[in-house]
């Protein structure tokens, strides 16, 4: 088998809250193969995007990668120096962001901003650079891509936004694409055309993807396998079947139970009890033992290990622990 | 764009003859055409003498209202020839303004202008060092610098740097003006000196604000996961995106630079054009007054159109109609 | 009078804080503001002390050795001035803490009691020291009272009604902001008189254009929210829903620029002061007549030195509040559950 384009072990992100730090990524460990498309679900402010933006070491101030390892394509990210750092970013791993408004510099066209991904990593002559631009544009489907390319990001709507953001974060054929809540800011169609377009483009640059999102329906869409988080933690993982349709930690159940759907239609829509705690006041043991439906004394005290259910799928509860060891 | 100027023109010219008459009211409250006449003669003068004086300058017409000829007051005489450009002579020594003007113009520009350009470029290049390294020490050091650079009085650079420099060090003469292009730097170096250093301060504070502001955006995140360095972020990303709150800080600033600065002339012996105007005010001089707010006028109007315009050059989202 | 005054503002102080205590956002605020600028908060605080002391006096009392003295007997004299024996001048300069006049050499009338020197007039420099506190709180705190109500007033009327009040409103900005201010300033104070009220007036008539502006496009945004048009289409009046939602928001606004305008405005004062138009007693004032002492072999120091270190005191602690207040009251901050 060969080795995971991204593989990442107990990492440990923190925040200054008040006057302690508090581990908003508690230990986490995921890995993705190549060509793989893994899907980290949560709600806000679980630490999914903070765990994103630590792969690629661009969690802000004054946040920090406390502990664990990254390794993005074989190397050790957290051991590079930054010069090798800014190497890696765009050319290994590459990211998009939620906010396609925002995410582009205003005050420079479109075209110059992929032009400037790709001549930070390669030698090409701007003509070239802007060639291979217009490429791009083609290649994400936006339309008349030669006059685009002078276009200022004001001039174009969401959709053609993220669009440039893909073509941007795609340039240099990055082993890994990291999309943080892709479509959440787009409206419902454009998300579609946006889904469709990020599972084409996977397949035809061999890309693995790390899709951040709090949306199970697109999960169901372009993933291969799932990682469930919650307050800091992974607390279930598992092939996408394996997780949609047989969700075994009572978070994913609850998750999956509050979706409305139209064959329930008569019945109030069903919810999870309470809030997500804030980091300041996570409980002690389980950190979703407030909440949860299936509690029990142990859930209190101590923080569930992981316990495997079958070759991929695993789920960090007591009571789902209880139920495998019998 | 054109149809904009021509409406920020016309507004312009509606709020020049505003000022024009607040300055009419202004100064007559507090003036009368007497006591122009005695500083100008003298206190000891005959009356006749100063009647002559008052008639002479036009002063001996009705204010505001004259039942016989509504055009025969000092008001109307006051827009009139401000509008025409008619300058005329300074009440305190009959001398022509317009000469005046043309003299003085130049030592005040020497002045104002190589301080404004080095005092922009200081206060830029370090901001953006500032906001580069923020919430480090260095920033904080920075921080506080500025605001201690900002809380001292202008006074107390002016006093402080003419003894340190002037008087203990003896490097720079403390006041004083050579028109000889060699000898300029030596008079100017102390007043640019103390210009810097007490502008620094409110620069560094204000554009280290923006460029942070800038700094967290997400378009340098985006910046950032791309590969770019930290200094080409600075310089080609937050920089140009910083330009509106700069513009609008510096535009508006240049023209003043002709007026040259009050203080600083007065207290170091510059002949420019704002020791002119500071002498004007202390010796009821309203002939050279009014000349001087008016140009001040027109000139803060055309630096708000610049400014606007300004805005268009570097900023695409910006369109003017 | 004076001393009413001081108790009305004192009371109306204490109101503003109770009522401020009340709500959590101001409250937060304030622990915020303690928490990162402990420092700076309290030298502010000795100067109000100051102030205050220097603002409330009366007539007679006083010690056994001002008895026989006339100008104790009949004129008021503060808390800080009797801290000051009554009649404690010397002839002319002496330096602190000497038993000779400076020049001459002559024995002092109250040897070794001037802590930080005499003036040219023989007054005390401690004693006028610590008066400047009051003129300089005076310039800041009285000015700013003229400023910030006119603006809010005619930022308000321009941005939320619009129209006619606008054009208005802008015009008359537009207007004074196109005169250099010093030149409006001097010119204001020629023509209204030297009294430090009139000072103050001419001082609040050049600052408040820079607040109204700001106002006024604050103003602008807040017609436009979703709840300020809901309450209209509910059918609330008007000036209630200024009162209610507009003023509110404001509010932030008003405490970061009442103390940047403070520091600006008493650095201006001092200007005036150079050019012989400041208020009696100013620090500023202190500055200008200890201008050439400097010149002179030996040198004169403790007079511009003292006046130099209290302004410079005050101008930086309340920098660094407003810092402190820009910071905490930024309306992203606000916002956000950080």
């Amino acid at each position: 088998m060969s080795e995971a384009v991204l593989s990442v072990r107990d990492l440990v992100t923190s925040f200054p809250i008040g006057d302690r730090r508090v581990p908003v990524v508690d230990a986490v460990s995921l890995a993705v193969a190549p060509r793989e498309v893994l899907a980290l679900v949560g709600e806000s402010g679980c630490g999914k995007s903070v765990t994103a933006h630590s792969i690629l070491r661009l969690v802000p101030r004054p946040g920090r990668i406390d502990a664990g390892s990254i390794r993005l394509a074989g190397r050790d990210v957290l051991a590079l120096p930054v010069k090798e750092m800014r190497e890696v970013r765009g050319r290994v791993a590459a990211m998009i962001f939620q906010e396609p408004m925002t995410s582009l510099n205003p005050v420079q066209t479109v075209g110059d901003q992929v032009v400037e991904a790709i001549r930070l990593h390669e030698r090409l002559s701007r003509r070239a650079a802007r060639a291979r631009a217009a490429e791009l544009f083609e290649s994400v489907r936006i339309p008349d891509p030669h006059e685009r390319i002078d276009a200022f990001p004001h001039q174009l709507s969401g959709g053609l936004k993220q669009r440039v953001m893909i073509a941007m974060a795609l340039a240099l054929r990055p082993q890994l694409l990291i999309a943080d809540e892709p479509t959440t800011a787009l409206d419902v169609t454009i998300q579609a055309q946006i889904l469709e377009l990020l599972r084409e483009l996977q397949r035809e640059f061999a890309t693995a993807i790390l899709l951040i999102t709090h949306d199970l329906g697109i999960v169901n869409e372009l993933a291969d396998r799932i990682f469930v988080m919650y307050a800091g933690k992974i607390v279930e993982e598992g092939g996408r079947e394996d997780v949609l349709a047989r969700p075994r930690h009572p978070y994913t159940q609850g998750l999956l139970r509050s979706i409305p759907s139209l064959a329930r239609r008569d019945e109030p829509l069903a919810e999870i009890p309470g809030v997500v705690p804030p980091p300041a006041a996570w409980p002690a043991g389980c950190r979703f033992s407030t909440r949860c439906p299936r509690v029990i004394e142990r859930c209190h005290g101590e923080m569930p290990e992981m316990t495997s259910l079958s070759e991929r799928q695993r789920a960090r509860c007591w009571v789902v622990a209880d139920e495998v060891g019998r | 764009m054109v149809a904009y100027v021509v409406r920020r023109l016309a507004w312009g010219v509606v709020t020049v003859l505003g000022v024009l008459l607040l300055l009419f009211a202004l100064f007559f409250l507090y003036a009368s055409p007497e006591q122009m006449a005695r500083r100008a003669v003298g206190e000891k003068a005959p009356p006749d003498a100063l009647q002559q004086w008052i008639e002479n300058h036009g002063y001996d017409k009705p204010k505001v209202w004259n039942p016989e000829d509504p055009l025969d007051t000092l008001l109307f005489e006051h827009y009139r020839r401000m509008l025409t450009f008619d300058f005329g002579r300074s009440d305190a020594d009959d001398s022509p303004i317009l000469d005046q003007i043309r003299e003085r113009a130049v030592p005040s520009l020497t002045l104002t202008v190589p301080l404004f350009v080095i005092g922009l470029v200081l206060g830029i290049v370090l901001s953006l060092f500032v906001a580069f390294f923020r919430e480090t020490y260095i920033d904080r050091a920075g921080i506080v610098l500025a605001v201690l650079g900002m809380s001292v009085s202008i006074l107390l650079y002016i006093i402080g740097g003419q003894f340190l420099i002037g008087k203990l060090l003896r490097w720079f003469p403390i006041s004083g003006f050579d028109p000889n292009p060699v000898l300029i730097g030596r008079f100017m170096a102390l007043p640019w000196v103390v210009g810097l250093l007490s502008g620094v301060g409110g620069d560094v504070r204000f554009y280290r604000t923006v460029f942070v502001e800038e700094t967290g955006r997400d378009y340098v995140r985006t910046a950032r996961a791309k590969g770019c360095g930290d200094g080409r972020i600075m310089a080609r990303h937050v920089l140009p995106n910083s330009m509106i709150p700069v513009l609008t800080r510096v535009v508006v600033a240049i023209p003043f630079l002709f007026i040259g600065s009050l203080l600083l002339e007065s207290f170091f012996g510059i002949p420019g054009l704002g020791s002119m105007t500071v002498d004007a005010i202390q010796g009821n001089d309203f002939s050279t007054l009014r000349v001087m707010v008016f140009i001040g006028a027109l000139l803060f109007i055309l630096g708000q159109i610049a400014t606007d315009v300004s805005y268009t050059l570097v900023d695409p989202r910006v369109r003017l109609e | 009078m004076q001393n009413v005054v001081v108790v009305a503002l004192l009371l109306g102080a204490f109101l503003t804080f109770r009522m401020a205590r009340r709500n959590d956002l101001w409250r937060g605020a304030g622990r915020e503001l303690r928490r990162r600028r402990p420092l700076a908060l309290a030298v502010v605080l000795v100067f109000v002390v100051l102030a205050l002391l220097d603002s409330i006096s009366w007539i007679g009392g006083g010690s056994a050795e001002d008895e026989g003295n006339a100008l104790a007997r009949h004129k008021p004299r503060s808390v800080i001035d009797r801290l000051f024996p009554a009649d404690f001048r010397e002839r002319s300069y002496s330096a602190p803490l000497a038993d000779v006049e400076f020049y001459g050499g002559a024995p002092l009338l109250h040897p070794r009691s001037h802590l930080l020197g005499t003036d040219i007039l023989g007054r005390d420099v401690l004693h006028l020291t610590l008066k400047g506190a009051r003129i300089a709180l005076l310039i800041g705190g009285f000015t700013s009272l003229i400023v910030i109500p006119l603006a809010l007033l005619l930022g308000i009327s321009a941005g939320y009604y619009g129209g006619r009040i606008d054009d208005a409103v802008f015009f008359l900005i537009s207007v004074l902001a196109s005169i250099p201010s010093l030149l409006l300033l001097i010119a204001l104070i020629m023509a209204l008189g030297r009294g430090p009220v009139q000072v103050c007036i001419a001082m609040g008539v050049t600052s408040w254009v820079g607040f109204c502006r700001v106002v006024r496009g604050e103003s602008f945004k807040l017609r436009e929210l979703d709840y300020v048009q809901a309450a209209r289409a509910l059918g609330v009046s008007e000036p209630r829903i200024v009162w209610r939602h507009v003023l509110p928001n404001l509010m932030h606004l008003v405490v970061i620029t009442f103390v940047l305008l403070f520091s600006g405005l008493v650095l201006s004062e001092a200007i005036l002061a150079w050019l012989g138009i400041g208020i009696d007693g100013s620090w500023g004032q202190m500055i200008d007549q200890a201008r050439d002492e400097l010149s002179r072999d030996p040198i004169i120091w403790w007079n511009l030195a003292a006046a130099s270190v209290a302004l410079f005191g005050l101008i930086l602690a309340v920098n660094f509040v407003g810092d402190a207040v820009r910071d905490v009251l930024d309306p992203r901050t606000l916002r956000e559950d950080r």
